[in-house]
């Protein structure tokens, strides 16, 4: 089949994978048309979940490992979960290892984006309430680019944290584990990220925006 | 409590990882402070639109995926068998 037919067959089916249970058999069997289906399928959902972690040279090499990876791996598939969550772990994996394998550059400080109090522990600037509901927000075209540049902007650590957590739905110890770092930090990184991320977006939110 | 301790428990008290007693003091600072009301209620919706913002739609396949990406994995995929 044609990639224009596979495309247009798993929009058609409004679901990742028609026939699912088929095609896992037939990927087990080593079968290469197969493999290319899955990539063809997924892969444009899979490169969108490994660009919120890399940048997009990276994010093509941590595909092509989750992929590498699914083929080592699909013996062991049991098919508890949709194969598309299946891959969804893998390429968050693959993104993640990436993330370490990459040179470590000095970290901006998050220190500036939280907030401020005063000595008698007084918010210094006073919070005030958005203008609109979230859902109204997410119904104007520009909030998700704005909401993901703000996301982008935060220093590497505390945004990989908040992408596991919040995002990709990783429970703090599964956090933990696939960072090599304490529960408690996790805790710490994600309450800073989400106090930066609320810093960014409340010029655009807050009723005096202009 | 503080302002600043209230800020500081936030996630705490959405995780439901306080005790009872530091649960209702928090919920008696944020009936008498409303700067705290509001970053409590802000800092939800920070969350919430970073969830929908980066989700990827349900059904479709959001992005087609680069041609380029494709003949990649599948080089990678015939080097390894």
């Amino acid at each position: 089949m044609k990639a224009d037919g596979l495309r247009a067959a798993s929009r058609a089916a409004g679901a990742p994978m028609a026939d699912e249970g088929a095609l896992v058999a037939r990927l087990r069997a080593g079968e290469d048309a197969a493999f290319e289906t899955l990539v063809r399928t997924q892969g444009g959902r899979m490169l969108a979940v490994a660009r919120r972690y890399l940048p997009e040279e990276d994010a093509h090499d941590a595909v092509q490992d989750a992929f590498v990876s699914v083929t080592r791996a699909i013996g062991r598939f049991e098919g508890n979960s949709r194969l598309s969550t299946w891959l969804h772990r893998i390429v968050v994996n693959a993104a993640l290892m990436k993330l370490r394998a990459r040179k470590r550059r000095p970290e901006e400080s998050i220190e500036e984006l939280l907030p401020r109090f005063l000595e008698d522990g007084h918010q210094a600037d006073a919070a005030t309430p958005w203008r609109e509901s979230v859902q109204d927000s997410l119904e104007r075209q520009e909030t998700r680019s704005l909401v993901r540049a703000n996301i982008d902007k935060l220093p590497e650590s505390y945004r990989t944290v908040l992408l596991l957590r919040d995002v990709d739905e990783l429970d703090t110890q599964e956090t933990a584990e696939a960072l090599g770092i304490s529960t408690t930090n996790v805790k710490v990184r994600l309450h800073r990220a989400r106090q930066a991320l609320r810093t960014l977006l409340d010029p655009h939110f807050r009723k005096d925006a202009s | 409590m503080t302002c600043q301790e209230f800020v500081d428990f936030i996630l705490a008290y959405l995780e439901r990882d306080l005790g009872e007693a530091e649960r209702t003091t928090f919920e008696a600072h944020v009936g008498l402070c409303p700067p705290c009301l509001d970053y409590l209620e802000t800092y939800k919706d920070t969350v919430a639109l970073g969830i929908a913002c980066c989700a990827e739609p349900e059904g479709p396949v959001p992005d087609d995926v680069p041609e380029q990406l494709v003949q990649a994995v599948l080089s990678a995929r015939r080097a390894q068998s």
